[in-house]
């Protein structure tokens, strides 16, 4: 345990500690478990095989979401639609099978609950401050804007996690990013992450966990904050955190699997208690002017390639390492770029709002903003957008985001991930470029051949409405 | 888990740098609900590069990868490593990974060796031609020519894969300690 000032990270992972080992391994308590139909079945068929229970599964939640077509799931008659890709419904049904199998809360395709795991445990309330939570999915990162300890584990993990409720675990690093200052017009937090993972690079936060402070962050949404703490990952940290306050609070309170009551104040009082000490002390500090911030795209296929939307596609000979320009040339092969070319020049054929990192609320409405009574252009073949849960999308729906979305061209679907990645039948075709508000442009991440450019939901709207990579600020004036 | 001591063999001497888990299996490959059969869409995008490493005959069977820097970043999917045990391959060494793939290739038996640059450099010159050793037990890495690297390894993983422990197996006998956490847990954070 760590003596005097303690960071965020530090206090939480401290009141998870069972069982501390001589070099240094921990046994850590997992007190919130999401589980999707991707990374369980095999964790499920080990249990069975064993003959082991689900330890704690009023602490666990299934939900699916990875490849759940968003087309409709109902017909007219009100009936279950069949998912037409066999291995897909083989998975889903093994975790409709597997969640009562084991006593575990499973919200399924067609309830208004269901959506991304890291959009439904938020909304939710199960991702609570000072927990700590995992999911066999990298992006549980996102959890950690509400000041949980979340991270991603593999399927041996979520085994673990469900035989036994613990994890075996060393203590990371901690780095702690402070951004100070207000984010400029038309800049939002996609933007900032994006930034932040250009700047540290792809691997700059591997083997530590990510604070995020400094008044942008503070004055930053909850969605905002789930929206930069989810990508933390892609800058290589398996978590992200940002301490509670008051909005944290706010955005909880009266949700469905918060603390109700006299439970609530205590917990209230207790989360209090959670900020980094003054004095704390970090293994790293990175510090970002939030004017610095443009809005931000990416060129190539790591996160880390990430250019301001007046730039250009940078030349692979202007990179220090040898590895980097091998990398970027390969990159701009994929993407079909040519180095100087101006970003705000490449057309793009398909448009898709969603993801865990960018499907709430908030997004859908930044988005809706630069639409509203524009059309996609004719090169635009596909526009989706897909609404990170279906409460997400019942409450757009009463805000008409749905009818300016359709007068403008786009596919209003049923939650789930989506485009963001290859495995449901929402793709990108090959050769095809997408102005994408998912986290990842890797390689065939989108689908074989896709060219991914990452970007805010308002500069998706915007490269929508043009047909190639906008600078939002363009139409928001 | 069985027990790993040594790998040796060929190397194939793939070298790229931000190797994430979409290229080691793209998702398309993850809509299986079993562990085995993987190997055939590991790298799928790769191999469909004319002249790639992965379907040069000089390498064919080896059990050793050589990448470069943060292999395995991206999707937390284990099925990257099952992928990697699928084409047979039972140990990679490169300068860095990522903190979840090196956790679910130890949870594999997949050994993920970190060794320097320089190493790697030299590595990727010896695999073109030779076999190369890695001695779990002595942490080294060594060649026919001489080299001997020597690695780092977490001592509880290294203590689990040189006696092939289960991990859910050991940590379901600290019963009395995980139920004494979780009567402390329901009095201070009774929320939770």
């Amino acid at each position: 345990m760590t003596s005097g000032p303690r960071t965020l990270y530090e206090k939480i992972w401290d009141a998870h500690v069972v069982e501390r080992r001589e070099d240094g391994t921990c046994l850590v308590y997992i007190d919130r478990h999401l589980v999707h139909e991707v990374t369980s079945p095999q964790a499920f068929e080990a249990l069975r095989m064993s003959g082991r229970k689900v330890r704690r599964p009023d602490l666990t939640l299934a939900v699916p979401d990875h490849n759940l077509p968003t087309t409709a799931r109902l017909d007219a008659q009100g009936r279950r639609l069949p998912i037409a890709d066999p291995e897909s419904a083989q998975q889903l049904a093994a975790l409709e099978r597997n969640a009562p199998a084991f006593g575990i809360r499973y919200i399924g395709p067609t309830d208004a609950e269901q959506g991304i795991v890291h959009v439904v445990g938020p909304e939710q309330g199960f991702t609570l401050p000072g927990a700590t939570l995992v999911c066999g999915d990298s992006h549980t990162a996102a959890h950690g804007a509400l000041g949980a300890l979340a991270f991603g584990i593999g399927t041996s993990e979520v085994e673990h996690v469900l035989a036994t409720q613990t994890l075996l675990l060393k203590q990371s690093k901690s780095m702690n990013i402070r951004v100070e200052g207000e984010l400029g017009f038309g800049v939002t937090p996609k933007d900032l992450i994006l930034h932040i993972i250009g700047r540290i690079g792809a691997a700059g936060g591997t083997g530590y966990v990510i604070e995020y402070s400094g008044s942008t962050i503070r004055d930053m949404s909850v969605e905002g904050r789930l929206t930069v703490s989810n990508m933390s990952i892609e800058a290589g940290a398996r978590a992200g955190l940002i301490a509670p306050d008051d909005k944290t609070f706010d955005y909880l309170k009266g949700r469905p699997m918060a603390p109700k009551g006299a439970d609530w104040d205590k917990a209230v009082a207790y989360w209090r208690t959670l900020p980094s000490d003054p004095g704390a002390s970090f293994d790293a500090i990175v510090e970002i002017d939030a004017a610095s911030v443009a809005p931000t795209v990416t060129w190539g296929t790591s996160p880390e390639d990430v250019v301001p939307i007046l730039g250009a596609v940078p030349d692979p000979d202007s990179f220090a390492e040898q590895a980097k320009r091998d990398a970027a040339r390969k990159s701009l092969d994929y993407m079909g770029l040519t180095p100087g070319q101006k970003l705000r020049e490449v057309g793009v054929e398909n448009i898709f709002i969603g993801s865990c990192t960018n499907s709430r609320i908030e997004d859908l409405r930044a988005a809706a903003a630069v639409l509203k009574g524009r059309k996609r252009a004719a090169n635009v073949k596909q526009a989706l957008v897909v609404p990170g849960s279906g409460l997400v999308k019942r409450q757009a729906e009463a805000e008409g985001l749905d009818r300016i979305f359709i007068e403008a061209g786009f596919e209003w679907r049923e939650p789930g991930c989506s485009a963001c990645l290859g495995m449901n039948p929402d793709k990108v075709p090959a050769g095809e470029r997408c102005a994408s508000t998912s986290n990842r442009n890797f390689v065939g991440r989108q689908g074989p051949g896709a060219r991914t450019h990452l970007v805010s939901p308002a500069m998706a709207a915007a490269a929508a409405v043009t047909g190639k990579l906008t600078d939002v600020r363009e139409l928001m004036r | 888990m069985t027990p790993v001591r040594a790998v040796e063999g060929k190397a194939i001497p793939f070298g790229r740098a931000n190797v994430d888990t979409d290229i080691i299996i793209p998702a398309k490959w993850l809509k299986t609900i079993s562990r085995e059969g993987l190997g055939r869409g590991a790298f799928e995008t790769v191999r469909a590069e004319p002249g790639n490493v992965f379907d040069d005959p000089a390498y064919v069977g080896a059990p050793i990868l050589i990448a470069g820097e943060n292999f395995g970043c991206g999707s937390s999917r284990e099925h990257a490593a099952w992928a990697l045990a699928d084409l047979g391959i039972k140990a990679v060494i490169a300068p860095s990974y990522s903190d979840i793939f090196s956790g679910n290739a130890f949870k594999n038996g997949l050994l993920a060796i970190e060794l320097p640059r320089a190493a790697i450099d030299r590595l990727m010159e010896v695999a073109k031609t030779d076999p190369i050793s890695i001695d779990l037990e002595h942490q080294t890495v060594t060649t026919r020519f001489q080299d001997r690297f020597t690695f780092e390894i977490d001592p509880f993983r290294k203590h689990c894969l040189l006696n092939g422990l289960d991990e859910v197996g050991l940590t379901l006998a600290m019963e009395k300690q995980i139920a004494g956490f979780e009567q402390k847990r329901e009095l201070e954070t009774p929320w939770l």
